[in-house]
């Protein structure tokens, strides 16, 4: 029962991390963009490629997972989104998909389709045992830890700093916060970039849980868009509190009742934007 | 956005089909379509067989019974309409006279219809379900069916200390066979299931139900899993310490797949499969098998996928040697009924009632050889019939 809960706790921990770029993105930009797990995949396999290939050591191809994709993000907004930025919802989708298949197309010609298998480093393995029936997966721990550790200091840099103020100000009014002389192309660059970069390294992490191939950003992508709609845009908690509920869920839908255990999720879905449609913590649309 | 998202996928897998059919007009030579999964998450079966059936025709020449065999492959990416269309864009605008692959069993069923109504032999080289011959006259098989890989292991379970079992399976028609033939055979031997976990096949996560079987506190874990699946849960089940807990790892030799056997790491070690083909297989036709394909493909090792494309090329020859070159539907499968053979897996025969396989089906055991993984085989079950009895 426990090791249920915990398992869930972990999984919806890592699908926040995977998520969280595109509640900020959508939030805070107002951009659709479902090429977002195509960052979470090459994150994903650029853990891969510096594990396997060149045999880096796990704990330090997580923090490349998180620049590569940071940087790719970078570039592609600045090159390619920012055009798109004013156009309509469906541009964007048309967008973004496109750099969908483009990426799945990529990955599968340089890295085959088939699932990518790691081995994470041996003080990472096994589980321990805690109470009878309760057993903790150290790497869920793990997992469990650092997505605190981001999830913490995320919401401390978008409360507490100059950045975070700058950034909800952009959001709210990008027209007078530039007249006050802030940048915000430069804030919503560095914003895409992180986003991307968590995906990215949300990625890499998921590698062990989830199944990595070419056709991950599309498979996951209903995940993120459940966390985005359930826990609504533009804020840390929203998502976190989505991704932990979806998590649980899915999990323990899949442990008690697994017949029907993969719908599970939708349900509850259903349930919470019956309840509340704009999201958990989502603030009603202020345009 | 969903809707827009299918609606996408299925306009770019029309242009990639449409790109793909066009070509070829000669008549001459004689065309055998060959279907499989060549990308997505099914590719290492479609790369496995393919290898197979290049190396065969390198090895035998690509002519027969004075005949040309050219070859006209195409990727179904694992999707049923796909194969069908496939099927039916080779037979009639391609004139392939012989349809083979088929990579799962859901792809196999898709293509059946077209060779009835075609007549045009149909041969299984890779889907395991049992009741697959009976979906169409013209079809051959020479992979395996999972009651033939299923019954042993149950056989030698109940024999070996290993009287609670909770079974694990993908829910599609290979997995429920092998749960039947396994449920049966092991119970009608006094063992006891204490749970069963049907696992969806798309996005399967595995560990709640590794974990619900380790709760179960069986003797051992039955696992059947599509070819390629088997480093996921061998992950889960070393992860949650199921070997600590005394729980054996046991199943037809799917999830110890030689193509990913050896990234499974330590985990593996131990597992005790019932199946038709181990790399590790001590025959002098294997180890020619084994080192040729791996000179063709640098760093591939042959697995039971492979070995199906290998003798579906073998049948095919075979039968044209005896039709002298004529592929007419009835007469191609009167041929095919009784053949027989020796194949780098043992000897092999087509059944001549049900046009499915009979072959040797080992007990194998995972052991490191040389600092590799590898099914290490440790007894047999002489031709097992298709139905595994």
């Amino acid at each position: 029962m426990l090791t249920v809960l915990f398992d869930g706790i972990a999984s919806g921990a890592l699908l926040f991390l995977l998520a969280l770029g595109l509640s900020i993105t959508l939030g805070i930009m107002n951009f659709v963009n479902l090429a977002h797990g195509a960052f979470a995949m090459s994150g994903g396999y650029v853990a891969v490629v510096l594990l396997n290939r060149w045999g880096v050591p796990f704990l330090y191809c997580l923090p490349v997972a998180f620049v590569v994709p940071a940087l790719a993000g970078v570039v592609l907004e600045r090159t390619l989104y920012v055009r798109l930025y004013n156009a309509n919802p469906l541009d964007q989708v048309l967008f973004t998909i496109g750099i969908v298949f483009a990426s799945m197309a990529t990955a599968s010609y340089f890295m085959g389709s088939q699932h990518q298998i790691i081995q994470v480093p041996p003080f990472l393995h096994g589980q321990f045992h805690v109470l009878a029936g309760f057993d903790i997966g150290i790497y869920r721990l793990f997992l469990l830890g650092l997505c605190g550790l981001i999830a913490l200091f995320l919401h401390l840099v978008l409360m507490r700093t100059r950045f975070g103020s700058q950034l909800r100000a952009a959001v709210d009014n990008g027209r007078i916060a530039r007249g006050l002389g802030i940048n915000v192309n430069r804030l919503f660059a560095i914003t895409f970039g992180m986003g991307s970069g968590l995906a990215g390294l949300g990625g890499a992490l998921g590698i062990e849980i989830l199944n990595l191939d070419p056709v991950f950003p599309v498979k996951f992508l209903v995940y993120f868009l459940i966390v985005v709609a359930v826990g609504g845009t533009g804020t840390v908690s929203g998502p976190l509190a989505a991704a932990l509920i979806l998590g649980i869920f899915d999990v323990a839908g899949k442990y008690y009742i697994s017949q029907i255990g993969a719908f599970i999720i939708y349900a509850v879905m259903i349930v919470v934007l019956i309840w509340r449609p704009q999201g958990l913590f989502g603030r009603r649309a202020v345009h | 956005m969903m809707d827009r998202l299918s609606f996408r996928l299925v306009v770019a897998a029309l242009a990639l089909g449409v790109l793909m059919s066009t070509g070829a007009y000669a008549q001459q030579p004689l065309k055998i379509g060959l279907i499989l999964p060549m990308t997505g998450p099914f590719a290492s079966t479609g790369r496995q067989v393919t290898a197979a059936v290049k190396l065969y025709i390198a090895e035998h020449g690509d002519v027969v019974a004075g005949r040309k065999i050219e070859v006209l492959l195409r990727d179904d990416t694992n999707a049923p309409e796909t194969t069908k269309r496939f099927a039916q864009e080779l037979v009639t605008n391609d004139h392939a006279e012989i349809l083979t692959g088929f990579g799962l069993t859901p792809l196999a069923f898709a293509a059946a219809p077209i060779a009835t109504a075609a007549k045009v032999p149909m041969i299984v080289m890779s889907a395991g379900t049992l009741v697959i011959p009976e979906k169409s006259p013209y079809i051959l098989r020479t992979s395996f069916t999972l009651p033939q890989q299923s019954a042993p292991i149950a056989a030698w379970a109940t024999k070996h200390g290993i009287n609670k079992v909770f079974t694990l399976v993908t829910d599609y028609a290979p997995g429920i066979d092998a749960e039947t033939t396994f449920n049966n055979v092991f119970k009608a031997n006094g063992g006891q299931i204490v749970g069963e976990a049907r696992v969806p096949a798309q996005n399967p996560d595995y560990a709640p139900f590794i974990q619900r079987a380790k709760d179960a506190k069986p003797d051992a874990l039955f696992v059947f899993v599509p070819s390629g699946e088997g480093a996921a849960v061998m992950k889960q089940f070393a992860e949650r310490g199921l070997a600590k807990a005394g729980i054996k790892l046991i199943g037809p030799g799917d999830v110890t797949d030689d193509d990913i056997l050896d990234s499974m790491g330590d985990a593996a070690i131990g597992t005790i499969t019932s199946h038709f083909y181990s790399a590790a297989h001590p025959s002098a036709e294997n180890k020619a098998y084994v080192a040729a394909i791996e000179k063709a493909n640098p760093g591939m090792r042959p697995n039971f996928m492979s070995v199906g494309g290998w003798d579906g090329m073998e049948l095919i020859y075979e039968v044209l040697k005896k039709t002298n070159g004529s592929t007419d539907g009835d007469k191609f499968i009167a041929a095919a009924k009784g053949l027989s053979w020796v194949s780098p897996r043992g000897k092999v025969t087509i059944d001549p009632r049900t046009r499915d396989i009979i072959q040797d089906v080992y007990m194998r055991e995972v052991k490191r050889v040389s600092g590799h993984l590898y099914n290490v085989e440790f007894d047999q079950v002489a031709s097992v019939a298709p139905d595994g009895k």
